[in-house]
C-alpha cells in the first residue's frame, strides 16, 4: 500500500458518517464510567443492550422513512397494537400462536402500507400522516385491550427474551435478532439497487423520477418495510416483558427512535446517513438512560435530557446542511 | 436541403392549454450528427415542443417520427427507452449519491452469478469503471468516481448529468438550458462537452437563450414565434441580429427570405 492510498484511507475513515456519532458513544461511555463504578460492566452491558434492543429495532424502520425525507411519529404506538394484538389473540381469544402471532405483526406492516399509501397515493405530508396513526394506534391498542394486561403467553411469543451465556454474561436472542435485522439493512441499502433508490429518493425525489426510478413503489417498500420493523419490535417487547401490555411502549419510544437516527448522524432532510451509525445513535440512547438511572437520576429528567440530546442532534444536522446545501 | 433521413422529425404538432395555443403546427427536424439549437421568446413554444419529442407531454394533434418510424410518448420513461436522453438545466442529480451511482442512477448493473441473482447485490467496481471510462471518452478530468456529486463544482455536476445522458443515449440527448445556473467558467466547460457529444456521433438538441453560445455550437438553428418555427437558419447564413430579428418578429418578412436564404446556401 503506497502513501497515497494510506492518506487516501486515513482520509476516508475521518470523514465516515459514523465516525462522529462513535465518538460521541465513546465519550458518554468514558463519562458513566468514571461516574459510578457500577457502569462499566458486562452484566450492564448485556442489560444495555437488552434496553436498546426494542427501540434499536423500532429505528431501524425509522431511518428508512427519514433517508426518504420523511419522520414516522407513530413507530411506539403502532408496535403497541401489534403487541396487544399478538398477545390478546393468542392468551384470550385462543388463537394458536402462531397466526395469533403473525396477525400482531400483519397489523403493523398494515400501518406500514397505510403510511406508504396516503404519502403517495394522497400525497399528504408523512408527518401529519404519522401524527394521525399515532393516536388512531394508541386508540386501538386500548379499545382492543380494554385496558387489560395478558400474561401466560405462549412460548413462541416470548422466545426472544430467552438468553445464553457467553462467559459468565447472559444474552437474549432478541439482541441476535437486532443485530442480524441490522445486518440485513446494511446489505440493502448499500449493496442493491433498491437501497440506492431510497438514497436517490430522499436525497432528490424529481431527479431520481427523471432518471426512471419509479419513486412510489420505492416509497411504499420504505413504510410497508418500516411497519414490519415495528411488528418484529413487538415481538421483542413481548419477549423482554412477557406480557401484553397496553402502557407499553408508548412513552419514550418515539421520540427515541428519532433520536437515535438523528444521532446516528442521519440528515432529516432525506438522502444522507448510514444504517450502522442508527445503531450507535440507539446504544447512545440506550447507555444514556442506563447510565443516568446508575447515577440515580430521576426518570423526569431522564426526558429533559432526551429532549435536549435530539434538538441538539439536529441543530448539528442543520447545520451541516445549511454548510452543504 | 441535400439531408439523409432527419433522426427525429415533427409536423403540425398542436398543443391547447384551454384558450391558450402552445404548439400552433409546429414543424421539427433533427439530422443525424448535428446540433440543432431551439431558439425562441418566452411563450413562444419552445418548452412545450422539447416536452413533447421528450415525452412528458402528448400534443393534442400532429405526428412524431423517429427513425422515420411514427411513436407515441406516453412519458419521459418510453422516451428513454426509445433512446432520447434530456440534460435539464436545475442539475437534475442526487448530490449525496457519487458520481458513478448518479451516472447509473435507476440503471444499475448487478454482479453475475448467483450473487447477482439471487441476493441482488450491485456491481460497484464493474459500474465505476465503466462511468470513469466514459468520462474519460468525453474529456471530464474527475479523477474519482466514488465522489460525491455535491463535492463537485457546478459545471462539474452539469457534466455528470451530461456524461450520463452520453452514456445511456442511443439515438439523440435533448439539452434544456444547460448552462443556465452556471457561471462563466463552468459554462465554458459544458459548451466543450457538448461539442464532444456531438463528435462522438449524437446529435444535440439544445435549448438556449445565450446567442453568442448558439452560434458557437449550433449546426442550425431552429427560431420559433408563437407556437411555429418560423424559420431555421445557421451561423453561417445569418447574424446573431438576424435571427433575434426573426425570433422576435421584427422582421416578419424575413420568414420566407431566411428559409430560401438557408436553402441556397446548403
Amino acid at each position: 500500500m503506497g502513501p497515497t492510498r494510506t492518506l487516501e484511507l486515513a482520509r476516508r475513515v475521518i470523514t465516515a458518517p459514523t465516525v462522529g456519532p462513535f465518538i460521541a458513544l465513546v465519550v458518554t461511555m468514558a463519562f458513566f464510567s468514571l461516574k459510578t463504578d457500577r457502569f462499566f460492566q458486562a452484566q450492564n452491558f448485556s442489560l444495555v443492550l437488552q434496553q436498546v434492543m426494542i427501540v434499536g429495532v423500532l429505528a431501524i424502520g425509522q431511518t428508512l422513512v427519514i433517508l426518504t425525507a420523511g419522520i414516522d411519529l407513530s413507530v411506539g404506538t403502532v408496535m403497541a397494537l401489534g403487541q396487544v394484538i399478538m398477545t390478546k389473540l393468542a392468551v384470550a381469544n385462543g388463537v394458536p400462536a402462531l397466526p395469533a402471532l403473525l396477525l400482531g405483526i400483519l397489523t403493523c406492516v398494515g400501518f406500514g402500507v397505510l403510511h406508504g399509501g396516503l404519502v403517495t397515493g394522497v400525497r399528504l405530508p408523512p408527518f401529519i400522516v404519522t401524527l394521525g396513526t399515532l393516536n388512531i394506534a394508541f386508540a386501538l391498542t386500548h379499545i382492543i385491550s380494554n385496558d387489560l394486561t395478558f400474561t401466560g403467553l405462549p412460548k413462541l411469543e416470548v422466545f426472544w427474551g430467552r438468553t445464553f451465556t457467553i462467559s459468565g454474561t447472559d444474552f437474549t436472542y432478541g439482541v441476535v435478532l437486532m443485530l442480524v435485522l441490522y445486518a440485513l439493512t446494511w446489505y440493502g441499502l448499500n449493496q442493491t439497487a433498491w437501497g440506492r433508490h431510497v438514497y436517490a429518493t430522499g436525497d432528490n425525489r424529481e431527479a431520481a423520477r427523471l432518471t426512471g426510478i419509479n419513486t412510489r413503489r420505492v416509497l411504499l417498500s420504505v413504510y410497508t418495510l418500516a411497519g414490519l420493523t415495528y411488528g418484529i419490535a413487538a415481538w421483542l417487547l413481548v419477549g423482554r416483558t412477557e406480557v401484553g401490555d397496553p402502557n407499553a411502549g408508548q412513552t419514550t419510544e418515539n421520540l427515541d427512535s428519532i433520536t437515535a437516527v438523528v444521532l446516528g448522524g442521519t440528515s432529516l432532510f432525506g438522502g444522507r446517513g448510514t444504517i450502522i451509525g442508527t445503531l450507535i445513535g440507539a446504544l447512545i440512547v440506550g447507555v444514556f438512560r442506563n447510565g443516568l438511572t446508575l447515577i440515580g437520576v430521576q426518570v423526569i429528567y431522564q426526558y429533559l435530557v432526551t429532549g435536549i440530546l435530539v434538538i441538539l442532534a439536529v441543530s448539528i444536522d442543520q447545520l451541516t446542511h445549511r454548510r452543504a446545501g | 436541403m441535400s439531408s439523409p433521413t432527419p433522426i427525429l422529425e415533427a409536423s403540425g404538432l398542436v398543443k391547447k392549454y384551454g384558450q391558450v395555443v402552445a404548439l400552433n403546427g409546429a414543424d421539427f427536424e433533427l439530422y443525424p450528427g448535428e446540433i440543432l439549437a431551439i431558439i425562441g421568446d418566452n411563450g413562444a413554444g419552445k418548452s412545450t415542443l422539447i416536452k413533447a419529442l421528450s415525452g412528458a407531454l402528448q400534443p393534442d394533434e400532429g405526428e412524431i417520427k423517429l427513425g422515420g418510424e411514427r411513436i407515441n410518448f406516453h412519458s419521459p420513461r418510453d422516451a428513454r427507452r426509445a433512446g432520447i436522453e434530456t440534460v435539464y438545466q436545475d442539475l437534475a442529480v442526487a448530490p449525496a449519491l457519487d458520481i458513478a451511482a448518479n451516472v447509473f442512477l435507476g440503471r444499475e448493473t448487478r454482479r453475475g452469478g448467483p450473487f447477482g441473482f439471487l441476493l441482488r447485490l450491485l456491481d460497484k467496481r464493474g459500474m465505476r469503471r465503466e462511468a470513469a471510462r466514459h468520462f474519460e471518452e468525453l474529456g471530464i478530468g474527475i479523477q474519482s468516481m466514488d465522489e460525491p456529486v455535491e463535492n463537485l463544482s457546478g459545471g462539474q455536476r452539469q457534466g455528470v448529468a451530461v456524461a450520463r445522458a452520453a452514456t445511456w443515449a442511443q439515438r439523440l440527448v435533448i439539452m434544456d438550458e444547460p448552462t443556465a445556473a452556471l457561471g462563466v467558467k463552468e459554462t465554458g466547460q459544458v459548451i466543450e462537452l457538448i461539442k464532444r457529444v456531438r463528435e462522438r456521433g449524437l446529435p444535440v438538441i439544445l435549448i438556449s437563450h445565450d446567442m453568442p453560445h448558439v452560434f458557437e455550437l449550433a449546426d442550425r438553428i431552429h427560431i420559433m414565434r408563437l407556437g411555429r418555427r418560423v424559420a431555421v437558419v445557421t451561423p453561417k447564413t445569418h447574424t446573431m441580429p438576424e435571427a433575434v430579428a426573426i425570433m422576435t418578429g421584427a422582421t416578419p418578412s424575413q420568414l420566407d427570405n431566411a428559409l430560401t436564404k438557408e436553402g441556397s446556401a446548403e
